[in-house]
């Protein structure tokens, strides 16, 4: 029974909290790792592309809900998820025919497409406050919980309880779907084939017969879905403030290069491993381990590996690790 | 060709000196508060507050022979020193503002004191810095705060929390001045009394993801947690988190986290959580509230009836001195908040003025009961709040 207390509490703490933030990490790193593979440059403005196509599904799901249509114990969001990601999309292609396309001519070298996107992304930034302002928006609505604290605890007669937030089970089931539909179409289709020649070999890929404008613009719809499919989960699960958005963009490159920039299994590796790691190195095992040692070797203090103050600092100490001794990522992507 | 000329000059020499007049007849006061960041929920109702001592005072005509108030705003963003020190050094050099009526958030208020006003020998009041930092910081005598120091906040709450029984609390607390102050002089106070804090840990604001701190929180336990945090940023992400994850069930909320924000955001799931914020029931907090509400604004917004009275202070010292110069006035600052004299409450500035430039003396009761204790910072009342059925209403005033 208190193996079973641990494992409950160490779930509900630790477990359920870091799949969730996992997936919205890895969709996030998904994204920055398809226009680095494809696109060949680091593109700081996708926190703010993901902000973005957050905001067009808020106001589509604002209208959904004056209009009276909900999906019952769904959030709404769901609804106005398609709409957020052809909203982006049209923004994405719009910057790219505006602005990308100009350097792309140009071959210019990648560090000047950084410091563009850079200046994309203080656009992007204004844009989203301009329309939707600073301020914290909730949309979430429809059932909070699948599983509440309370009725786990009526349920099992347990001490500890374990929720589980409908938000938080919506994500990850919708990563899994977004990861493997972004698989089959990239290893199956043509165009996704064409997309990888593409990455491997830019001059092979045109003598080939491959349109690059066609694989630059599928690039960028495969981003924005991504980004807007992430944000919305991300905002859905915790809340929308353009602000947090634009901070989310450092535990995103974070998972990219941990996992190695370029591969798209390694985005969600890394999204995993810098979750669980900012959630496990600084949780106070107290609490567990009272549960699961005997009496005698019940910790007094809080057994806690470091203070939630170095939350941060974990993922990078890890990103550092990584690159000193993987400098192409834990499944070797491009190095950078 | 030349007469032209004359006339130009003739007419730039007039208008100047009709500036010059005007200008004799104009006080600044500069209001730099955090009108964008972690506060700026509840700074529009302060700024108000200001700004409203200072229309009544330009309305009764009575400050030095019918001095104008020009309030002119700045922001603090609350957290950046930086962005808040290049604010007050425009308005001090370029506005010309002859005291400043804020910071708000202690951080920012300690960097303007240190490199804006110090420097240039500039009066500042603060309505709502409540680091117990603030009270040692050299000054020059020129910094004063309406609000109590936190110090004498982390009494209250053990005395809040003693009263309802409770003994061993998890504190977490904004990783900046003002939480890290309330949370040690906090802490000390509770643990002096016999009580536990179980946990003391920071959190960040600006983040949306507190399942570390939450979880860390949890595993510590207590009886309640304490969120010594801003209701507009990670105070409000820790509750959430911690509700939805069944850590804990009751709150204790210091000043910086009331506000209708958590009205609007949680509702009956705070029901049975409590807090206090700085607040009198005396006769002026009434006074201020029917002001306010004729004004526009809500009068019972935190900090909201400091501000009134800061902005006050400095125009009723400034008529002491009978000078609108920081170095004349920042001596009777202390002389017109306190005893003896006739006491003054909101809406009876120009009987003040008046009766200063009588030369009878006045002691400033204002909105919130001001008494200005050891360095020039309130001795501080306090408002006991309680939720229930999803909204929080004041039960008691210590």
């Amino acid at each position: 029974m208190d193996l079973l207390n641990a494992f409950v509490a160490l779930s509900n703490f630790v477990l359920i909290p870091a799949i969730a933030y996992g997936s919205q990490l890895a969709l996030g790193a998904l994204g920055v790792t398809l226009i680095y593979g494809i696109l060949r440059f680091s593109n700081f403005a996708h926190g703010d592309t993901m902000a973005f196509g957050t905001m067009v599904t808020i106001l589509f799901t604002w209208l959904f809900q004056s209009w009276g249509i909900s999906l019952g114990p769904l959030p709404t969001a769901l609804l106005a998820l398609p709409f957020g990601i052809l909203g982006c999309m049209a923004l994405l292609l719009f910057t790219d025919r505006v602005v990308y396309k100009f350097y792309r001519e140009q071959k210019a070298k990648p560090v000047i497409l950084v410091i563009v996107s850079l200046g994309v992304m203080f656009i992007m930034n204004g844009l989203v406050r301009f329309i939707i302002g600073p301020d914290d928006q909730r949309f979430a609505d429809g059932e909070r919980f699948i599983v509440s604290v309370r009725t786990f605890k009526e349920m099992t007669g347990l001490e500890e309880g374990l929720a589980i937030k409908t938000t938080q089970g919506i994500t990850v089931i919708t990563a899994v779907i977004v990861v493997a539909a972004l698989f089959w179409f990239l290893n199956r289709t043509r165009t996704g084939k064409s997309m990888r020649a593409y990455s491997d070999n830019e001059d092979l890929a045109l003598l080939s017969g491959i349109n690059p404008e066609r694989v630059v613009m599928i690039t960028w719809m495969i981003v924005a879905a991504l980004a807007t499919v992430a944000g919305v989960l991300y905002g859905l699960d915790k809340s929308f403030k353009p602000f947090t958005y634009f901070q989310l963009l450092l535990p995103i490159f974070a998972s990219a290069i941990v996992g190695g920039l370029g591969s798209p299994l390694g985005a969600i590796a890394g999204g995993f491993t810098i979750a669980f790691s900012e959630v496990m190195v600084t949780y106070a095992w107290k609490k567990v381990a009272g549960y699961a040692l005997p009496e005698s070797l019940a910790p007094d203090g809080l057994a806690q590996l470091l203070s939630t103050d170095y939350k941060f600092a974990v993922s990078f100490v890890i990103l550092l690790i990584v690159l000193l001794f993987r400098p192409t990522g834990l499944f070797a992507g491009k190095s950078v | 060709m030349k007469k032209f000329l004359m006339a130009t000059a003739a007419t730039a020499l007039m208008t100047s000196t009709a500036f010059a007049d005007a200008h004799a007849k104009e006080v600044k006061i500069g209001v730099i508060l955090g009108f964008t960041g972690p506060l700026e929920s509840i700074t529009p109702a302060m700024g108000a507050g200001a700004e409203l001592a200072m229309a009544e005072v330009t309305d009764s005509g009575a400050l030095l022979d019918g001095a104008k108030v020009v309030s002119i705003r700045g922001d603090s963003t609350c957290i950046d020193a930086g962005a808040a020190t290049s604010a007050a050094e425009r308005l001090i050099t370029s506005d010309k503002v002859s005291a400043i009526m804020g910071a708000d958030c202690s951080g920012v208020t300690g960097a303007i004191l240190q490199n804006a006003a110090r420097p240039n020998g500039i009066v500042m009041i603060s309505p709502s810095a409540t680091s117990p930092g603030l009270s040692t910081a050299e000054d020059d005598g020129l910094f004063f705060r309406t609000a109590p120091s936190d110090a004498r906040q982390g009494v209250i709450m053990t005395e809040i929390l003693q009263d309802r029984g409770v003994k061993e609390v998890a504190l977490t607390y904004t990783n900046n001045d003002y939480g890290k102050g309330l949370a040690d002089a906090f802490q000390a106070a509770f643990e002096e009394a016999g009580g536990t804090v179980t946990i003391a840990t920071a959190h960040e604001d600006g983040k949306a993801d507190y399942s570390a701190e939450v979880g860390a929180l949890a595993s510590a336990g207590g009886e309640a947690l304490v969120v010594a945090g801003y209701v507009d940023q990670g105070g409000s992400g820790i509750v959430r988190s911690s509700i939805d994850s069944g850590a804990f069930d009751t709150f204790y909320f210091p000043d910086g986290m009331v506000g209708e924000k958590l009205n609007e955001n949680f509702g009956a799931e705070l029901n049975g959580s409590y807090g206090a914020y700085p607040g009198t029931d005396s006769e002026g907090a009434a006074k201020f509230l029917e002001l306010a509400t004729a004004a526009g604004f809500d009068g019972t917004g935190a900090f909201a009836p400091e501000s009134y009275d800061a902005a006050a202070l400095i125009m009723l010292a400034m008529q002491a001195a009978n000078s609108m110069d920081s170095a004349d006035f920042k001596d009777k600052v202390m002389d017109v908040a306190n005893a003896p004299g006739e006491k003054i409450y909101p809406g009876e500035l120009a009987k003040a003025l008046e009766l200063i430039k009588e030369g009878k003396d006045v002691d400033y009761e204002g909105a919130s009961a001001v008494e200005l204790i050891g360095p020039g910072e309130s001795a501080g009342n306090y408002q006991e709040i309680e939720f229930a059925d999803g909204k929080y209403s004041t039960i008691k005033y210590r």
